[in-house]
């Protein structure tokens, strides 16, 4: 479900150096900020066997514990600490997160690219593309989950295949527009074939509207794979994710709320840092904004 | 305009037979055999040989999806593998709940989000505007089943305002219903709302910066003369449209809602068929709602006219 994604242009990529960074902390703070917010989360999950204690181990004599010095979230209704299980839930969530959204944009960009350059590749898949748009997201990955039963490979397909339409789309519709401009005539006229210039001249117009739709799949992907594990049909239960963590803690929440509230928040925080990276990357492509400014 | 709506009914048409083919497909291209799917890991030869026969699995591909087809026209959308019953009578029987709670979601997100939307553009940089940018991050960002848990917390554990869970059918008194929804509606809102003041505001804008809308403010049109009656009418078109969009997708965030609060609606049918590999009901569920879905679109693509006579096909 892409509730976020706006018309971007095609913009040269000329402006993404490294020199530009100073000037782009100045004019565009969302991209740090949630770039940056980003990068913390990752290194604090790889880094989570160095300074988060056992997120699986089981201690029936620890049920349901406030936050103590030992364990600063409590711990859970099988003794398990919270904390720990909020952090290693954190590389569960990324990784399922990026891989899915990462997959959807490659999927996408293929569609997309072809279908734009392709008039009858473009009317049939396009089509098949509408339907899977008109399946909402969440009850196409629990379909497509029903079938083998849960696990993490089946899981990033279920979150990447409802996501890919609206890249196609995107993607598609950048490539319309750019494939009548002079210099891809130019190209094929110099006698450049046709896969170089949708290597050379096309592919690379579609990548800041890519960036942008990216940051919103991976944000709506973070949140599908939380969903799913939360209804039981996403993560295997024995691995530790935000989404079973909320789902196995919810008749505890009068109890000991933060084993939902810490997840919980995480989720949030993660979202959201995955949003203002995006809303930022739109700005800055978005000729309309950058006249204002 | 008639061609239009020929050529916009055809393309419905044909959006709704890929998505048929596709989940037809999806059972029977599934790994290992649909029947053994269906009668889980402990059943005999006999239990799959029955569900085989009994699904009409033993004729060829094309028969049984024309079969399929056919039934779903006549309204038979086949039987509940676990409940042994019509799965449209199992349906039936918890619309009620889900069309609560998705009615009063889209009342409270258009009426609050187009509100906000207007006040925002009215005062850009202002407070409004501000505090909507930092409530629509948010609300892009809680999934429901967080902010519902949240809610429950502190509206309904910690201060007994309100109940913690559950579903009170309206022929048993409108107060209770409605106490009962007023939490999974403003969980479920809160996207919807983000969304919805989002899209009025940046909308508001470009209408505002129109020429005709300073010739108003010259003739000394009142704010809300010019909000409402010069500004709003124009700037429909995208309000509308994301209105549409936002109650197709609402389903998605229904089924999450009625698992926080315990609502006995077509969600939480969908994930018990889940967990009981339910399939005729998954199956039904998925048609139905992307025919929702493209029903929707279809009306709000025909309803441009109305609004906006300027838009002729």
């Amino acid at each position: 479900m892409t509730l976020l994604s706006a018309p971007v242009e095609a913009v040269p990529m000329g402006r993404l150096q490294l020199s530009y960074l100073p000037r782009l902390a100045r004019r565009h703070p969302l991209v740090l900020i949630g770039g940056g917010l980003l990068v913390l989360l990752i290194i604090l999950a790889l880094a989570a066997p160095l300074y988060a204690g056992d997120p699986v181990n089981i201690d029936p004599f620890k049920r349901l514990e406030p936050p103590s010095a030992e364990m600063w979230f409590g711990s859970d209704n099988l003794g398990r600490d919270v904390f720990a299980r909020t952090i290693f839930g954190a590389r569960i969530s990324l990784m399922v997160g990026l891989i899915s959204a990462a997959c959807a944009a490659f999927a996408g960009l293929l569609i997309g690219v072809i279908a734009g350059y392709s008039r009858s590749f473009d009317n049939v898949v396009m089509r098949v593309m509408d339907g899977l748009m008109s399946i909402p997201t969440i009850l196409l990955a629990i379909a497509l989950i029903s079938l083998t039963g849960p696990g993490i490979g089946i899981l990033i397909v279920a979150i990447a295949i409802p996501e890919t339409p609206a890249v196609a789309r995107l993607v598609r519709s950048v490539v319309l527009s750019v494939r009548e401009r002079p210099y891809v005539e130019a190209a094929l006229c110099g006698g450049a074939r046709l896969p170089r210039v949708l290597w050379r001249h096309i592919l690379p117009s579609t990548i800041p509207a890519l960036m942008v739709q990216g940051a919103t799949v991976c944000a709506s992907a973070i949140m599908t794979e939380a969903g799913l594990s939360f209804l039981g049909v996403g993560v295997p239960p024995e691995i530790p994710s935000w989404g079973n963590m909320i789902s196995s803690s919810r008749l505890y929440l009068a109890i000991a709320p933060l084993t939902i509230f810490a997840p919980g928040i995480c989720l949030a925080v993660t979202v959201l840092a995955v949003n203002l990276f995006g809303d930022g990357l739109r700005d800055m492509f978005d000729p309309r904004t950058r006249r204002r400014r | 305009m008639a061609a239009y709506i020929l050529r916009r009914l055809v393309s419905t048409v044909a959006v709704m037979a890929i998505v048929g083919i596709f989940i037809f497909l999806l059972l029977r291209l599934a790994p290992g055999d649909p029947a053994a799917i269906i009668a889980g890991r402990s059943a005999t030869e006999e239990i799959i040989a029955g569900i085989r026969e009994q699904l009409g699995l033993n004729d060829p591909m094309p028969v049984q999806f024309l079969r399929w087809v056919r039934d779903m026209l006549g309204g038979d959308f086949g039987t509940s593998i676990f409940a042994g019953r019509p799965v449209l009578e199992l349906i039936s029987q918890r619309l009620e709940p889900t069309l609560s709670l998705s009615i009063l979601t889209m009342i409270l997100a258009v009426t609050v989000g187009v509100s906000f939307g207007i006040l925002a553009a009215w005062r850009t940089g202002g407070i409004v505007d501000r505090l909507l940018a930092a409530f629509s991050a948010l609300g892009y960002s809680v999934p429901v089943f967080v902010s519902g848990y949240f809610l429950i917390y502190f509206f309904a554990i910690r201060t007994h305002w309100l109940p913690v869970q559950g579903y009170v059918p309206i022929d048993s008194g409108l107060g209770p219903w409605f106490v009962h929804l007023i939490l999974p509606t403003v969980a479920l809102s809160l996207a919807y709302i983000a969304f919805i003041a989002r899209v009025t505001r940046a909308s508001m804008l470009e209408v505002l910066s129109e020429d005709y809308m300073r010739t108003a403010a010259a003739k000394g049109a009142s704010s809300y003369a010019m909000l409402f009656h010069h500004a709003l009418k124009n700037a429909g078109v995208p309000i509308l449209t994301v209105i549409g969009i936002s109650f197709a997708y609402l389903i998605g965030g229904v089924v999450l809602t009625e698992t926080v609060f315990n609502i006995p609606g077509i969600g939480r049918l969908v994930v018990d068929a889940i967990n009981n590999r339910d399939y005729p009901i998954i199956q039904s569920v998925l048609i139905l709602t992307s025919g929702l879905y493209v029903l929707v679109n279809l009306t709000i693509d025909l309803a441009y006219t109305l609004i906006d006579p300027r838009i002729r096909y």
